[in-house]
């Protein structure tokens, strides 16, 4: 062999990240890594120096759900590596398509507590789908080429690869294979003829049905499937929070979102519903309430490309196993055949349904002291920056608000931490974004308590270009858990008091991290301040809205609650008639 | 033993694979009543045994959560009739003068080997299917079993195997 063609397992790792297609990759430098940061100098990859690895592991999650390309994000061993454990987790459970590389110590070392080393393939095994310990430098490429397969197709997720320090300095030469194939990984892309037949069937025969949308829509990129299939069926359509964005919220079909904090038309559309037609959703137990009383008259069909979500939760009548852009295709023509024939009359579940809607929408009061309102804040992001921008929301109160008043019309313009529930997601992960969509306004709406955990990363946002907007939901709380207390705990407030009106300054904060610092305190402000922000596309931008601390998310099911008790405001639940019940 | 189920499953021969399924079973909550992995004819291939207990959970979930590991390349339940069920038993059973005789003779019986025997001991060497082990235990009990060791099941199919197992091409 000629020994031109040899090369170090780090120029290999890198020149493997080109051919797959990796434009940007976020991540910090360290021991075990630092091989692979000398040819990662020269390579057209971006790379994104963070502040925390956390951030990088979020920014390429918010990467990966705002462009629906792998993201990517890279640390040294040892705690490098951990923390990236949350953020991988996150990705995981929302079934984000992200890949990590981390530098583990030589092979020799591993196995010897030695300085940075942990047994990250070993820590990240229950949160990854799947990962590899790579000590051999031949073996990068297919490792790397294996790892996107893995990470972005079937059901995405996260994939993490180990590389030992000296198999990224020993020499090899790159082979990049043109085709993965692994023989325990093959997902099925298509449900079966008769699956198809038996579910248009169901569908022909409900009187009553909701079309329940999950994340898999967007992950699938079927919204205009399911457009289409909204359309030939007529149903109501509910979109979990997964799936904000992959229906219209202005639909006249969209009842809006279902769960713990969903509205009642679509809370009470699945209870009351005899077919739930499920498209990449997972009966979340924050969907389904208590489970033994969820939907009790319904038939199930679920679509889902993951043959391990059929029957985890609720037993299905119907499953159609494979990717929902095939089997909506699939479905279409058979529905159009079935209906011909006899198609369900829906007038009166209509009749229903727009009764709990027109009874019962979205809505908020204006606190009686003239403070600002957090719901009114973000509605007036929603309306000013628009349905073309992109949202991306921390954990708790301030998340389902902007869940529920900012209005989504697009898949990929709202992103958060569904699954996991991360508190710390927004900043970093709209970075993310903002890196894959760089020519979008973005928009992280953030609490005061997410806020303190990762807005380190608005240094990177400054110094990097990427001018992304923050909105601070400061109600000087950890304000979900306060609303349990308040709720649950006879308000008791133990330890949710954040004092984060005096302490710290979050427009100085701001202004320190080379941010355009902003306040906030009253409603006449609110347009003002919001598009001053929206002028300022050259530093990022952080908004500190003074809200009032009391104000609680409604409707709300109560956890482990059947989703029958809905409570639309405290200790108020709607007055059904009493044939609906 | 009627929520028991045997589980044959074709893993890549690669490190980290027994983790994988201790830890998938561990975090969903499956009870794992044995578990005995080994080499097949392929190297690149071994294949586990598992009998688990279903109860409180649906056997398809539990074939369904294993077959998404990546490196999981098959995995079939056997039916304890359609099978061939093993396990492999070494006892060590006290005897004396007087109860040598009536040890090994069923140790005849069961078609065991005596692969040891000391002054006031002999180790028993036995394979069946569970209910055979057991039946020998409980003869051997009275003598006084000093030590025991078992392995886990093995079962393969009865008659020719359908398929390939296919190959194997990573190697993590």
């Amino acid at each position: 062999m000629n020994m031109t063609d040899k090369i170090t397992g780090a120029q290999s790792l890198v020149k493997a990240l080109e051919h797959a297609g990796v434009d940007v990759m976020f991540g910090i430098p360290g021991g075990a890594i630092l091989p692979a940061y000398d040819p990662i100098f020269d390579s057209k990859i971006r790379h994104i120096l963070v502040r925390h690895e956390q951030g990088a592991g979020h920014a390429a999650t918010g990467y990966a759900q705002a462009t629906g390309r792998v993201g990517v994000c890279i640390a040294t061993s040892g705690p490098g590596a951990t923390n990236l454990v949350t953020p991988l987790a996150d990705a995981q459970m929302d079934s984000v398509p992200v890949v990590a590389i981390t530098g583990q110590v030589a092979s020799h070392a591993i196995g010897t507590d030695a300085f940075q080393e942990a047994d990250i393939r070993g820590i990240t095994m229950p949160v990854t789908k799947h990962n590899f310990l790579i000590t051999n430098p031949d073996d990068i490429p297919h490792a790397i080429a294996a790892a996107f397969h893995i990470a972005g197709t079937g059901r995405p997720g996260a994939v993490l690869v180990d590389i030992s320090k000296d198999a990224l300095t020993n020499m090899t030469t790159f082979k990049w294979p043109e085709k993965i194939s692994l023989a325990g990984y093959n997902p099925v892309m298509d449900p079966t003829d008769a699956a198809i037949k038996e579910a248009a069937k169901l569908i022909a025969q409900s009187t009553s049905p909701v079309l329940y949308v999950g994340g898999g829509i967007i992950k699938a990129n079927a919204s205009k499937q399911l457009m289409k299939l909204a359309e030939i069926t007529g149903a109501p359509v509910v979109t979990t929070l997964m799936a904000r964005g992959a229906f219209p919220d202005s639909h006249e079909q969209h009842l809006g979102m279902p769960g713990m904090h969903g509205t009642v038309a679509a809370v009470t559309a699945l209870q009351k519903a005899d077919l739930l037609i499920t498209l990449g959703a997972r009966f979340d137990d924050r969907v389904t309430g208590k489970i033994s009383s969820f939907a009790p008259h319904a038939k199930i069909i679920h679509a889902d490309i993951d043959p391990a979500e059929i029957g985890k939760v609720r037993a299905v009548d119907v499953a159609l196993i494979g990717d929902l852009k095939h089997t909506i295709k699939a479905l279409l023509p058979e529905l159009e055949s079935v209906f011909k024939k006899s198609k369900p009359d829906l007038t009166t579940w209509w009749a229903s349904c727009s009764e709990w809607r027109t009874k019962y929408p979205l809505g908020y009061d204006q606190p009686s002291d003239g403070s600002l309102s957090p719901q009114y804040v973000i509605e007036r992001i929603g309306k000013i920056s628009g349905p073309d921008s992109i949202y991306v929301a921390g954990v708790g109160q301030h998340q389902m608000w902007a869940s529920q008043f900012v209005g989504y019309e697009n898949p990929r313009t709202w992103l958060n931490s569904g699954g996991l529930g991360t508190m710390g997601y927004a900043v970093p992960a709209a970075m993310g974004a903002k890196v894959g969509a760089p020519d979008t306004v973005v928009w992280a709406i953030d609490g005061d308590g997410c806020f303190q955990m990762t807005n380190q990363e608005l240094v990177t946002c400054a110094l990097n270009g990427i001018p992304i907007k923050v909105a601070i939901i400061n109600n000087e709380s950890l304000g979900m858990v306060r609303q349990w207390q308040t709720l649950f705990y006879n308000e008791r407030f133990s330890n949710t008091d954040l004092h984060s009106k005096r302490v710290p300054d979050f427009a100085k904060l701001a202004e320190a991290m080379g941010c355009v610092g902003l306040h906030c305190d009253t409603k006449e402000d609110v347009d003002r301040v919001i598009k001053e922000a929206m002028e300022i596309n050259d530093r990022p931008v952080v908004i500190d809205f003074n809200v009032h601390r009391d104000a609680m998310v409604w409707p709300m099911v109560a956890a482990g609650a059947s989703n029958d008790d809905i409570v639309v405001a405290k200790s108020m639940a709607p007055v059904w008639d009493s044939q609906e019940l | 033993m009627s929520n028991q189920r045997t589980l044959s499953v074709l893993v890549e021969n690669s490190p980290g694979v027994l983790a994988r399924i201790a830890a998938l079973f561990s975090r969903r909550g499956y009870n794992i009543d044995s578990l005995a992995v080994g080499p097949t004819e392929d190297p690149n291939i071994s294949r586990m045994t598992i009998v688990i207990d279903v109860q409180g959970h649906a056997l398809e979930q539990v074939i369904a959560q294993t077959d998404k590991l990546i490196n999981v390349l098959s995995i079939v339940e056997l039916d304890p009739i359609a099978s061939v069920q093993r396990e492999l038993l070494l006892v060590k059973v006290t005897t004396t003068a007087e109860t040598r005789s009536q040890v090994l003779e069923t140790v005849q019986l069961f078609r065991a080997k005596v692969v040891d025997v000391a002054k006031d001991a002999v180790t028993i060497e036995a394979t069946g299917n569970s209910e055979k082990i057991h039946a020998l235990l409980r003869v051997l009990e009275p003598y006084g079993i000093k030590e025991l060791v078992q392995s886990g099941l093995v079962a393969m199919e009865r008659g020719l195997k359908p398929g390939n197992t296919g190959n194997n091409s990573s190697n993590d």
